[in-house]
């Protein structure tokens, strides 16, 4: 299975890339060896095994829905490259 | 420096009799730094002024004869991905080269309550994905052992700090690795906890379901103060452990009679480099001589390690770093045409290509068409990978074998051949895919590199694998030797 250059520019998407045309390439062949090589794991049958995605099981872990202390918007704003009226502020949303 | 290599207590019995002062401990850290960082390069920033300023009140709380924290005075280094108040936190980044945090993490808090004194904060791989150091977007780290070969990462920097004497602990966290191999490399003590034993609360997430904050000190005592300071339930970190916290001093008792190891033979047998073995053979040969015994044992989806990790920690990754977007914080492109511009504009400049190339990984691995063949078939091995763990627990004590295939490499010579640098990590990934804590303690050298023994635990038993990391160090003279900087 092999991932081709067009689809490596559908994921630099995707990932919100750029990618100049020496990556794209760079890239399509870093990403190709190390899916080659993420292929043994096919080598395993891995049917009914239950998928791990936490290695302890926890659930649930809620509070009482109570308001606290927070943040405050002027530190919430103070990294911001672009604020204003208290609001982060960004070029426009492209259209259609 | 001589003060550094001092145990706690006489460090602290010092500061009591007013044989030295915390001022003069933080002024010895950075004239060490000043002395020997231009070479070694552990740091990203100092920050002298808050330093001097906590060390004044505790001196202040010395001569008020007020109770001392647990680590009352000692400098420290603190990996760059641990957020700090006031103080900028960049991962190595240059899309954050600008960040000021506006909270501290839970450990920072921990540590300012246990009267620890932060120096600095250390180079690190950008957002923690390397295994040398050298994927920092702002410079290299040189391992103290030999200028011309890296420390290891991606805590490259606190390994190589602990080691040159510039700090007396530092923090590290670990991913795949990323706290124990740059200490096997820099000859030091590196600790990855149990997962949930130290919050996340702060520490900028790579892989949420791998990382863990963890110590990096001169020897295993150090170490048991450090998580004994830093470990514990956080209601800010849903996936903090609600466990009791163990006296983990108190399981520093030098006895390990009776203790039964698992080594597993695919950790002793190709790949790994003939020096490193004889080291490995001698340290159980070591902790036969102590009261223990060992046994070759199988952890039979080893050769699934890396494969496993590399899609699962990059799928994570592309989710959480998805963040850095030149919205909220961090260095944003500026003469983008609309917003979509701006976030590709943005990431393109500030990422650098490690970063990029795990992005693309997960990203692909976890899109529509992909995630069944890819993440769901990585997460299924993984659950096969913790129940080799979980079956030989049933019967060992603990599971001991190299930490890292080699020492240190030198610098360049693996920055072309990402999957070289992928196959590095091949015994440490295992334990985070598990959850489980290890150590690795320093256990000789091979041509002048030191090299790390790996002593595996079972969840939430700190306590031994600190007891035997402990004892073995304590029958040998590897933790006393130090680099000739």
């Amino acid at each position: 299975m092999s991932i081709s250059k067009e689809e490596v520019l559908h994921v630099a998407n995707l990932a919100r890339l750029h990618l100049t045309e020496e990556e794209v390439a760079l890239y399509t062949k870093q990403l190709n060896d190390i899916l080659n090589f993420a292929q043994k794991l096919n080598e395993l049958d891995t049917e009914g095994i239950e998928p791990t995605s936490h290695p302890f099981r926890i659930v649930n872990v809620l509070r009482e829905d109570e308001v606290r202390p927070s943040l405050s918007r002027e530190d919430a704003l103070r990294n911001a490259p672009d604020a204003e009226d208290g609001y982060f502020r960004v070029p426009a949303v492209l259209e259609g | 420096m001589s003060l550094f290599a001092k145990r706690l207590s006489e460090v602290h019995k010092e500061l009591r009799e007013k044989k030295v002062s915390v001022t003069e401990l933080v002024e010895a850290s950075l004239a060490r730094i000043r002395e020997v960082d231009g070479k070694v390069k552990a740091f990203l920033h100092l920050d002298e002024e808050g330093a001097k300023r906590k060390a004044k009140e505790l001196d202040e709380k010395i001569a008020k004869g007020e109770e001392w924290g647990l680590l009352f005075g000692l400098p420290a280094g603190i990996k760059d991905n641990i957020v700090t108040e006031g103080v900028v936190t960049t991962c190595a980044s240059k899309i954050l080269e600008n960040y000021v945090p506006v909270y501290n993490a839970t450990v920072m808090d921990k540590l300012n309550a246990a009267d620890a004194v932060m120096v600095g904060k250390t180079n690190m791989d950008e957002f923690a994905m390397g295994g040398s150091t050298e994927n920092s977007a702002f410079f290299d780290t040189h391992n103290p052992w030999d200028l011309e070969r890296v420390p290891g990462g991606s805590s490259g920097g606190s390994a190589a700090a602990v080691a040159a004497g510039e700090v007396y602990f530092a923090l590290g966290s670990d991913t795949g690795g990323s706290i124990r191999q740059p200490a096997a490399y820099c000859g030091v003590v590196g600790l990855k906890p149990t997962y949930g034993l130290v919050s996340r609360f702060g520490l900028v997430a790579f892989a949420s379901s791998l990382d863990q904050i963890g110590p990096i000190t001169k020897n295993v005592e150090d170490a048991a103060y450090v998580l004994q300071a830093i470990a514990g339930h956080d209601p800010y970190d849903s996936t903090s452990a609600n466990v009791e916290i163990p006296d983990y001093l108190s399981a520093l008792t030098g006895d390990v009679k009776g203790l039964k190891i698992g080594v597993p033979k695919e950790y002793i047998g190709e790949g790994l480099d003939a020096g490193v073995k004889d080291r490995i053979m001698e340290a159980l040969r070591v902790l036969e001589k102590l009261g223990a015994t060992w046994e070759e044992v199988s952890l039979p989806h080893t050769e699934y390690n890396v494969p496993t990790y590399y899609l699962i920690a990059p799928s994570e990754a592309s989710s959480n770093l998805a963040r850095y977007d030149g919205v909220r914080y961090g260095v944003r492109a500026d003469n983008a045409e609309n917003l979509i511009e701006m976030y590709k504009e943005s990431r393109s400049k500030g990422l650098g290509p490690e970063v990029k190339r795990r992005i693309m990984l997960g990203t692909y691995a976890l899109s529509s068409g992909y995630y069944d063949a890819y993440y769901k078939k990585a997460q299924q091995v993984r659950t096969l990978i913790k129940r080799d763990f979980e079956q030989l627990f049933a019967t060992y004590d603990v599971i001991i074998g190299p930490t890292a295939p080699t020492p240190a490499f030198k610098l360049g010579e693996q920055v072309d051949d990402p999957l070289t640098m992928y196959l590095n990590d091949i015994y440490s990934i295992p334990v985070n895919l598990a959850g489980i804590p290890a150590i690795s303690v320093p256990c000789g050298f091979v041509n002048g590199l030191p090299v790390g023994l790996q002593i595996m635990g079972k969840p939430f038993d700190e306590p031994t694998i600190l007891r035997v990391a402990h004892a073995y160090e304590q029958a040998t003279d590897h933790h006393k030797a130090k680099p000739q900087l």
